[in-house]
């Protein structure tokens, strides 16, 4: 057993602070071990969120050591023994109640993009995809909508664009949409000019903190910015478009 | 707790040692090249040429280290030129622009710069430089959008520059190879793999499509180009690294300062 300080944000929406807590942990426990923990002997009332506990729900969402992470993946051993581990809950979003926050703006971004809309049967067939196909988008739906990159998109932390920007978590949504074969929804001009896909300066930290490991930048935002590029910018293509009478 | 001031965090590890070795090795390149760029001498040792200042459009003769003027494309340096201070008569101010408009202009090098020049942001969850009225890349930063054009002119490049390497074997007609040589090979080599992996490239060459499965080539190339991409910020600084120092050998050998090794003798 080992000593470990522990610093954790306490407070609700109208304010608080850190509070220092000391506990023995075990070899192999996590820092969400350590917070049950302290929740369980010294702070039965410590505002908590978990599921899991296997870094697939996407519950337990924090900042520890002010690094945005799943309380669930991370192993307390990984710090130094004689450090204090700071616990703080996610910055972007409103604190409902100590390490809580409230994740609903991400929830009214998602109702806002039109869902999927597969291209008709052809007398009752069956949809066909080949594998190199599914696996392009498959990257994307291995979303657990933890919203660590939401955390710690600076266009939402820092310079508070929420009404401009819906976020890497939308823009790789918007991505698996857009690059699937057998959907027909055209949101590129929607991606440009409400999802605010410019907005994004490629500076890649959603896909430094993505606990899935998808690439968030360079296989969703990228893709997907260079189709508005297609379609808004290009001025050859806007001219073959002309010429072609293409609308896309 | 929500503090939003510029650079701070909670973090605890060193978050700004990335940021500040981007700001080195992109500072130190600028300055080098800036300089190595304005001097418009030492760039030619026959049979080599500096990539600085590859394709001489216009050739000042007379100068010590300058190509001959059977070497330019337009001829002799022209009487209407300036030739002030920010606009030396050197080759190359009139072919710099491409290539650097290539890597401002590249997707890894956005990130490297915002963080490291603009801190926006410096570091993940480290407060970003706060400005009111952020816009991204859709005010003044729209230009961004052209990397694709800057892409073309970049392949452009590659040709000339694998060109000057194929002349590099040759010295007065008759065929050699000397350290320079080999110089000239790499650089045209790690551009081509750093231009290759352009993430534009990628989506020009097959990402534009939702059907891999309709086109095999297409999705084949769209594979080798993704292995390329997944490998771009590691060729982006190789391929700088060797441009400027193939710049620098050349510069050295010209000068006399150090002698190139080669099977002519010279």
């Amino acid at each position: 057993m080992i000593e470990r300080n522990f610093k954790i944000w306490r407070g609700n929406s109208k304010g608080g602070d850190f509070v220092n807590y000391k506990i023995s942990i075990d070899e192999g426990m996590v820092v969400l071990d350590a917070l049950k923990l302290i929740q369980a002997d010294q702070a039965n009332d410590l505002g908590l969120r978990w599921n899991c506990k296997a870094g697939k729900c996407g519950s337990c969402s924090m900042e520890i050591n002010g690094k945005p992470k799943l309380a669930c993946m991370d192993r307390v051993t990984d710090y130094k023994e004689d450090s204090q581990i700071t616990v703080r809950p996610v910055k972007t979003f409103p604190v409902i109640k100590d390490l809580v926050t409230d994740l609903s703006w991400n929830y009214e971004q998602n109702k806002r993009i039109p869902p999927f809309k597969p291209k008709p049967r052809e007398n009752g067939a069956k949809y066909r995809m080949q594998q190199e196909d599914v696996d392009r988008v498959q990257e994307f739906r291995k979303c657990i909508e933890c919203y660590l990159c939401q955390n710690v998109c600076h266009i939402l932390r820092d310079q508070e664009k929420k009404n401009k920007f819906v976020g890497p978590r939308f823009m790789i949504r918007l991505a698996s949409l857009e690059m699937h074969p057998l959907d027909t929804e055209d949101r590129i001009p929607a991606i440009k000019n409400e999802y605010g896909s410019g907005y994004c300066n490629i500076t890649k930290c959603c896909t430094e903190v993505c606990p899935e490991s998808i690439k968030i930048t360079d296989n969703g935002i990228i893709p997907i910015k260079e189709r508005v590029v297609d379609r808004f910018y290009d001025p050859v293509l806007k001219l073959f478009r002309v010429f072609s009478g293409s609308k896309k | 707790m929500n503090n939003n001031s510029i650079g701070f965090t909670y973090r605890a590890d060193n978050w700004w040692l990335q940021p500040v070795a981007v700001l080195v090795g992109l500072g130190a390149f600028i300055a080098y090249s800036t300089w190595a760029g304005m001097q418009g001498a030492y760039y030619y040792y026959e049979p080599y040429l500096s990539p600085f200042y590859s394709p001489l459009v216009y050739v000042k003769t007379g100068i010590p280290g300058g190509a001959p003027l059977s070497h330019s494309l337009l001829g002799a340096w022209p009487a209407w030129w300036p030739n002030f201070f920010l606009l030396p008569s050197s080759p190359a101010v009139l072919i710099l622009i491409f290539p650097l408009s290539f890597r401002l202009t590249c997707y890894y090098y956005r990130k490297a710069y915002y963080r490291a020049f603009t801190w926006s942001p410096p570091a993940c969850a480290v407060g970003a430089f706060p400005q009111k009225n952020y816009k991204g890349e859709t005010g003044l930063l729209t230009f961004q959008n052209f990397h694709r054009y800057a892409l073309y002119t970049a392949i452009i490049f590659l040709f000339i520059l694998y060109y000057d390497a194929a002349q590099a074997f040759f010295y007065k007609g008759g065929f050699g190879a000397g350290i320079g040589t080999l110089v000239l090979l790499i650089n045209p080599t790690m551009l081509a793999l750093y231009t290759l992996g352009c993430h534009s490239f990628r989506h020009l060459i097959g990402g534009q499509t939702d059907c891999f499965s309709c086109s095999k080539t297409k999705f084949g190339l769209w594979k080798k180009v993704t292995y390329l991409n997944e490998r771009h910020q590691l060729f982006a600084w190789l391929s700088l690294f060797w441009v400027g120092f193939t710049d620098f050998y050349i510069r050295m050998v010209s000068m006399g300062i150090i002698k190139d090794y080669n099977t002519w003798g010279i």
